[in-house]
């Protein structure tokens, strides 16, 4: 046991925070399309630098970075309160996903633009009826010549009026079993049969889509993984989404939790026992997720397989950063509760977070059945 | 950064499971516990393994092995509820020797490790010990002392927790001028409580797949799935900040004041909700007396109560964290 970085993981921070601090990404914009650019523009100067995906081998363009480099990546980034990516969705599931599954003339073809920022990709999963039962989704492919043609309509679709590419899963066989007759298409997002509309959330704000695809061509080489394994593949790309970004987001909780002591400092509150309590327990529990991010990612490089930590990350983050701005929001007082100040936001964005990314109903469910070995949890 | 066991580690890990698979089993404890003494021929066992001086120096006739070994063991020892008066000799024997004085440690650490003598740690109102134990730490805040029984009032308690001794100890005794003390213990005495959180989700998800009601087993249903997922949760999240807490004791003394902070208020949480739950989840019967799991949830109430005021850690690391 030793919870320090290894030398060769120090070298690898103090480079980073180096490039990091050369690199300034500059204040967060206001607006919605300027915030878009600013992501993609730092993408690119990451790529530039080959920082944009460290965790990618490096034959298709990483570093070849280990999980404890990869995690240390994402401490970096927001550390230096860099934004994530903008195809973070490409280099996090898309990649890994090609890697798995794809063709060498795939992966050929789409993971240069993936890191590049040049192509975005978006997540073409969930279904106005198949949320958390992805396995119900009704979009339909449909053999048509040397491709597919696809009907269907998509929901929560991050980043879609940006995007080039939808990692999109459509049923091909409606007689098969749910799960099977399933299969992960790349769909092209240029072109008119794919309408974009996006979704307003309670902030105000449209991080999300959705798509209504009205006979949408898809041409046979972008079948990923084979016609009616779909399921297998989407699970691949499930299976990535949790792994670097817990460290991103623990390190954005802390540094929220480190404004939020700086105001209740500022207002003579953190005297108080009572409140100097409540913010303790948060800073327990942030530093507990991080201490338990580490500990799952031994698990993986010792054992090779996640142990039960990697399951309790996401439910960990979401619930303390809720009961954070929560907290935040009474020590600040009346201008958290008006619309376009920061505290307002995030006590609103904050609702998303047990929702987005697996909610933690489903989440519970997944412990006790895959982690506990319990019955199938129903009703 | 690796939080992994190492070799040596975990065999003691295996060692202690399989020897209290054995000689610990619920049957065993009750016995122990019902006759209000602690298990004679298992503490011959421990001994003869060297465990009780399994943190003490090689000078002193111990291991000398780090907090983290300890932990593994007192990990597994909670995971029993073994009937021993391990946890006291070894939280006295780790105070002495890192904070006492050459005298002090020369008087107490060779009976200590061999476990010829026994020890008793905690505060004057409350500390584990077995009433006939020869030497006691005591903490006062952030300092100190040691007590001599035979220079001490040591006036059994009725603890709730009737699988080995509990005391109120009267007296001055000797400081031990090193600082520390509590801290030290901390991540030891957690990892005690991660065993106890371990052992109560272990019964309760075997329990919850047998008992059948409305012709399913009660683990089928959410509220009681989600339940034990949240036992997990708190066992881990505690698990995390106890090897943290032993580690920083034997590596990071920089780090230990914040680590031994979160052992406290993870641990002694984790340690009376996850026992509560397993009482819970076992319905009526988790109420009586015949289901062993009562004994893990007045062990977690003792340990929470030595690891100290959850409330007040709470409290200092928040004012810790202001920049």
């Amino acid at each position: 046991m030793d919870l320090t970085f290894s030398e060769r993981e120090t070298a690898f921070r103090d480079e980073l925070r180096a490039w990091f601090e050369a690199n300034d990404p500059g204040p967060e914009p206001d607006t919605e399309h300027a915030h878009y650019t600013w992501r993609r523009d730092f993408q690119r100067r990451l790529y530039e630098a080959g920082w944009a995906a460290p965790h990618w081998p490096v034959e298709y363009g990483g570093r070849g970075a280990t999980l404890t480099e990869s995690a240390i990546f994402f401490e970096e980034l927001g550390r230096a309160r860099a934004p994530l990516p903008a195809n973070v969705l490409g280099l996090l599931l898309g990649g890994p996903t090609l890697m798995a599954w794809g063709t060498e003339a795939q992966k050929e073809r789409f993971l240069g633009p993936i890191l590049s920022a040049e192509e975005i990709w978006c997540q073409g999963f969930s279904e106005p009826d198949a949320g958390s039962d992805l396995a119900a989704l009704k979009t339909r492919a449909v053999r048509d010549g040397d491709g597919w043609t696809v009907t269907g309509q998509k929901v929560w679709t991050s980043g879609a009026q940006h995007a080039k590419w939808c990692m999109l899963v459509a049923r091909t066989d409606p007689d098969a079993a749910r799960h099977k007759g399933l299969t992960y298409f790349l769909m092209d997002m240029e072109q008119a049969a794919v309408q974009v509309r996006p979704l307003r959330q309670i902030t105000g704000e449209s991080e999300f889509n959705e798509l209504f695809i009205e006979g949408a061509r898809i041409a046979d080489e972008q079948v990923i993984g084979g016609v009616g394994n779909g399921w297998k593949v989407a699970l691949t790309t499930l299976m990535n989404e949790r792994a670097g970004l817990a460290f991103f987001l623990q390190v954005r909780l802390r540094q929220l939790l480190d404004d939020t002591i700086a105001v209740a400092a500022e207002h003579g509150l953190l005297d108080d026992d009572v409140v100097a309590d409540r913010l303790g327990a948060l800073h327990v529990r942030t530093e507990l997720l991080r201490l338990t991010a580490y500990r799952g990612l031994t698990a993986i490089e010792r054992y090779g397989q996640p142990g039960p930590e990697g399951s309790l990350t996401k439910w960990m983050w979401s619930e303390a950063n809720q009961q954070l701005v929560q907290l935040a929001a009474d020590l600040v007082g009346p201008d958290a509760l008006v619309s376009g100040t920061r505290w307002s936001y995030e006590l609103l964005r904050a609702r998303g977070n047990t929702i987005e990314g697996g909610t933690t109903e489903i989440l519970k469910n997944i412990v006790a059945e895959r982690v506990l070995g319990l019955p199938r949890v129903r009703g | 950064m690796n939080f992994g066991l190492d070799d040596d580690q975990r065999a003691i890990k295996a060692t202690a499971r399989e020897l209290l698979t054995d000689r610990s089993s619920p049957e065993r404890v009750r016995a122990a516990a019902e006759a209000r003494r602690i298990d004679a021929a298992l503490w011959g066992e421990l001994r003869e393994l060297g465990w009780p001086g399994i943190a003490i120096g090689e000078a002193w006739g111990g291991q000398g092995l780090g907090v983290v070994e300890l932990a593994v063991l007192l990990e597994e020892l909670g995971h029993a509820v073994a009937a021993t008066p391990l946890l006291g000799g070894a939280l006295a024997g780790l105070a002495i020797e890192h904070a006492g004085s050459d005298e002090q440690r020369a008087r107490w650490l060779p009976g200590l490790a061999s476990g010829e003598i026994t020890g008793g740690f905690g505060r004057a109102e409350l500390a584990v010990g077995e009433a006939d134990a020869d030497v006691f730490v005591l903490l006062d805040g952030a300092s100190a002392r040691v007590l001599a029984a035979a220079d001490a009032t040591v006036e059994p308690l009725d603890a709730i927790d009737p699988t080995r001794g509990y005391a109120r100890v009267g007296g001055d005794g000797e400081p031990l001028p090193g600082p520390a003390v509590a801290d030290r213990a901390a991540g030891a005495l957690a990892a005690e409580l991660v065993g106890v959180c371990q052992r109560a989700l272990d019964m309760t998800v075997a329990y919850v797949k047998e008992r059948r009601q409305f012709g399913v087993p009660v683990g089928a249903f959410q509220a009681v799935g989600h339940r034990c997922a949240e036992m997990l949760l708190h066992t881990e999240a505690a698990r995390s900040a106890a090897y943290f807490a032993a580690w920083a004791a034997d590596a990071a003394p920089d780090r230990l004041a914040e680590a031994a902070g979160l052992a406290r208020v993870a641990a002694g949480d984790a340690g009376r909700s996850v026992t509560g739950s397993a009482i819970q989840a076992h319905g009526g019967i988790g109420f009586t007396w015949e289901a062993d799991v009562h004994w893990l949830f007045k062990r977690a109430q003792l340990d929470s109560a030595l690891l100290g005021s959850a409330s007040a850690a709470r409290i200092a690391l928040a004012r810790a964290a202001r920049r």
